[in-house]
């Protein structure tokens, strides 16, 4: 008849116990936190690194770029992640948020590129766009074609009606829905690119800017296709007058039935995205916590392993993931700045 | 005018629309149970339809001679010399074998990519443990690649598309002809953690995490959650104090489960400093969530206890205590337990607030204990079907059958619980 009772005091009595030995531990896994665009890469990686060393497989969180950079400069201490992806540039106030936690030291690692290619079947016209014509095809409200520093909700129906040089075909484009990263890359760059162009939106609040700017048409001219991408792939195949935004990756895999608009005159190709010459590409990062390197086992060999030919080189295997690798002059500078762990200065940003 | 004649005749004449109402109104219920089952039914067809081939795995077995030349290798033992040798080499050698003609770059490249991509961490490893092994000649058994796998289960299924290239095709139907390329329960499935690879994903890791976070859950939530509710309904004054408490569990209990997970974020990792990702964290958090549905329902357990229990064991002279702990904590257990398990369970599907505390994670060793990072279920599947790789989408549904049959398991333990509690009483 005691029993519940007694059950209910040991149940307690290990509870409490095991919230005491919570504090102070070490940590032998590496941690790595950031970026979704980059997390296909960085799992990649870290599997390979876990089973070819002894070292455990590094943990990775995918927080985006900006919840990462928060949780990596949050302080020095095995509590804190020891790397973090970006799919952009630290900002010089993420690095003085470092700097004002004690994170003072951190090297700077560009793994590669990743470009958004808009693409049709190739039996239809190949495209040729400019960010102010992709915006306008695709915002929610745009300015009034009439004139004046107003917006109305987006009255184009056909590519010609934006500019008569484009096709007389409907605007029906498939993109990826919000959840995905490419669909926050597509709508920072090309959107907002776009957007920019007008000065009186670009003269905005920031916030109401992109308010503006990330919105994306509701009326069936815009369809999210889900994360599939093959469905989109498919899509295009299938219907001449659809256009499709999806990775590069899916472009060079199915480059026989589909071809790539040129944006702003340029064609998506590793060479224009790696120099950053076509317009919808970034730059891939991640940053290593200088600090942490030789107290948390593994971070030094993992960062070699990502910055190995094998991994990042052009016949790496993180090419067939679909990241376009740096040109090799800047592959062989960075793995050597990884193999020194040359912190940042600040002024680089 | 009422006279009894015309009152009979009226109710003679309702009778039988009242049966009708009486026939539609059952009617409308065994509608509404049919309309459950029937999306059940849908949900577990969809379910099992999709994820039945989760539970096959495709292998590629071969004879791989261990060719110290072939791989650069000449001492096993050497981990320098493991380090810089080519275990791919002797697999592309064994495949050679029945097609002599691949010879070329592209060929090989094509070869290499009809296993799964750690198939050369299988032979070194092979060959770590045993370096007297070099020069022999062992029949191995791979996970073929992801591609070969799609096309040997689902050529054909307009869901699936193959992404073999034709000569890798014509390769496949020949080696499963030969029966080189053959399909297998899929162990890998329930002893492996996850990976990035589907041939090499499995659920083991996700299960264990949900484990020790559902163990550390029903640790704290159930005894804290009990305590409470006998102190509020036994012993507790009645007045506004406590009305007040009683209004806030309740409003607890509608809160959004990730604001619980942002309470971790503060105060667990703000405050205390505790590791992310661990299940000890995670379970505190669901605790958190829990405790309400647990208090609730051990309230109204302990309320449903006749009072003449009370009453009769104070006739005999029991202190207020030993009336709680002999008498009315052993009858409402059941109801109790009830509770729990539904809180429970519901802590079991949640992600939202693990989100917040790391353990939505990409992790690859199995967690051996309560503070080693960990994931659960509901986000293995998660991660499953947000993942690119096709085979993802067979694992995904197969994870959520492993989830259900845990689900099951648990209920089923609960219900065990309280029968054998009930007969003692």
């Amino acid at each position: 008849m005691i029993k519940p009772y007694k059950a209910i005091a040991i149940a307690a009595f290990t509870s409490g116990l095991s919230l005491v030995s919570a504090s102070a531990l070490a940590r032998d896994t590496v941690n790595i936190v950031g970026s979704s665009t980059v997390y296909p890469f960085a799992t990649v990686v870290a599997e390979r690194f876990g089973r070819s060393t002894d070292f455990p497989t590094p943990k990775l969180e995918s927080t985006g770029s900006g919840g990462g950079f928060k949780l990596f400069c949050a302080g020095i201490g095995t509590e804190h992640p020891d790397i973090t992806n970006a799919s952009r540039r630290m900002k010089s106030s993420e690095f003085e948020m470092c700097q004002r936690n004690g994170v003072e030291a951190i090297t700077e690692v560009k793994i590669g590129a990743d470009g958004i290619v808009i693409a049709n079947s190739r039996e239809a016209e190949q495209m040729d766009l400019s960010l102010r014509q992709v915006f306008l095809a695709l915002a929610k409200d745009v300015p009034d074609p009439e004139g004046g520093d107003t917006l109305v909700a987006n009255p184009y129906a056909k590519w010609s009606d934006i500019d008569t040089s484009l096709p007389r075909k409907d605007i029906r484009v498939m993109g990826p829905p919000p959840t995905s990263g490419t669909r926050d890359a597509f709508v920072e760059i090309a959107m907002e690119g776009g957007c920019k162009t007008f000065e009186f939106i670009k003269a905005l609040e920031k916030k109401d800017m992109r308010g503006i700017c990330h919105n994306m048409r509701e009326d069936g001219a815009f369809i999210e296709a889900g994360e599939n991408d093959n469905l989109i792939v498919q899509r295009l195949a299938q219907d001449k007058e659809m256009l499709g935004i999806f990775g590069y990756s899916f472009l060079m895999e199915n480059s026989g039935e589909i071809q790539a608009s040129t944006i702003n005159g340029v064609g998506p190709t590793p060479d224009t995205i790696a120099a950053e010459q076509y317009p919808v590409a970034r730059s891939l990062f991640f940053y290593i916590k200088n600090a942490h390197a030789g107290v948390v086992p593994g971070i030094t060999e993992y960062a070699r392993e990502f910055t190995s030919e094998g991994a990042w080189g052009d016949n790496g295997y993180l090419v067939d993931v679909g990241l376009i690798p740096n040109p090799r002059d800047v592959r062989m500078d960075t793995a050597k700045a990884v193999r020194k762990l040359k912190p940042m200065t600040g002024n680089e940003l | 005018m009422t006279d009894p004649g015309s009152q009979a005749e009226l109710v003679r004449h309702s009778l039988r629309r009242r049966y009708r109402k009486e026939r539609r109104f059952r009617f409308y219920g065994i509608a509404a149970i049919a309309v459950a089952l029937f999306s059940l039914v849908i949900l577990f067809t969809d379910i099992i339809s999709k994820g039945y081939t989760g539970f096959i795995k495709t292998t590629v077995t071969l004879e791989v001679h261990l060719d110290g030349e072939l791989m650069y290798l000449n001492d096993a033992s050497d981990p320098d010399q493991i380090a810089m040798a080519d275990f791919q080499a002797p697999i592309i050698k064994a495949l050679q074998g029945y097609f002599p003609d691949a010879v070329s770059r592209a060929d090989k490249r094509e070869l290499s990519r009809m296993t799964g991509s750690y198939a050369s961490n299988q032979v070194r490893d092979l060959l770590k443990e045993n370096p007297g092994l070099l020069g022999s000649t062992r029949t191995i058994e791979f996970p073929a690649h992801d591609t070969v796998s799609v096309y040997v289960k689902h050529a054909g299924d307009p869901g699936y598309s193959i992404r073999l290239s034709e000569q890798q095709q014509r390769w496949t139907d020949e080696l499963v002809r030969k029966g080189v390329i053959d399909n297998g329960f899929n162990d890998v499935f329930f002893s492996n953690g996850d990976s990035r690879e589907p041939s090499n994903a499995g659920i083991l890791g996700a299960l264990v995490g949900s484990l020790l976070t559902m163990g550390i859950t029903l640790v704290i939530a159930f005894p804290v959650g009990v305590a409470a509710a006998v102190y509020l309904e036994e012993f507790a004054p009645r007045n506004g104090f406590t009305d007040f408490i009683e209004v806030n569990i309740n409003n607890l209990a509608a809160v959004p489960s990730v604001i619980f997970g942002l309470l971790g974020l503060a105060v667990f990792i703000g405050v205390f400093g505790m590791p992310r990702s661990v299940p000890v964290l995670g379970g505190l958090v669901l605790a958190l969530m829990t405790l309400p549905t647990i208090i609730i329902s051990s309230r109204a357990a302990i309320k449903s206890v006749p009072p003449s229990i009370r009453e009769a064991a104070e006739g005999i002279g029991a202190s207020k205590m030993q009336v709680v702990l002999h008498h009315v904590l052993p009858l409402a257990m059941p109801g109790m337990l009830t509770g729990s398990i539904i809180g429970m369970a519901q802590a079991l599907g949640e992600t939202a607030p693990l989100l917040l505390v790391g353990m939505v994670a990409f992790i690859v060793e199995i967690p051996d204990g309560f503070f080693s990072s960990a994931t659960v279920l509901p986000v293995q599947i998660f991660i499953w079907a947000g993942s690119a790789e096709q085979g993802f989408v067979e694992l995904a549904s197969a994870g959520i059958m492993v989830l259900l049959a845990f689900l099951i398991t648990m209920n089923a333990f609960a219900i065990w619980l309280r029968k054998r509690l009930e007969r003692r009483w």
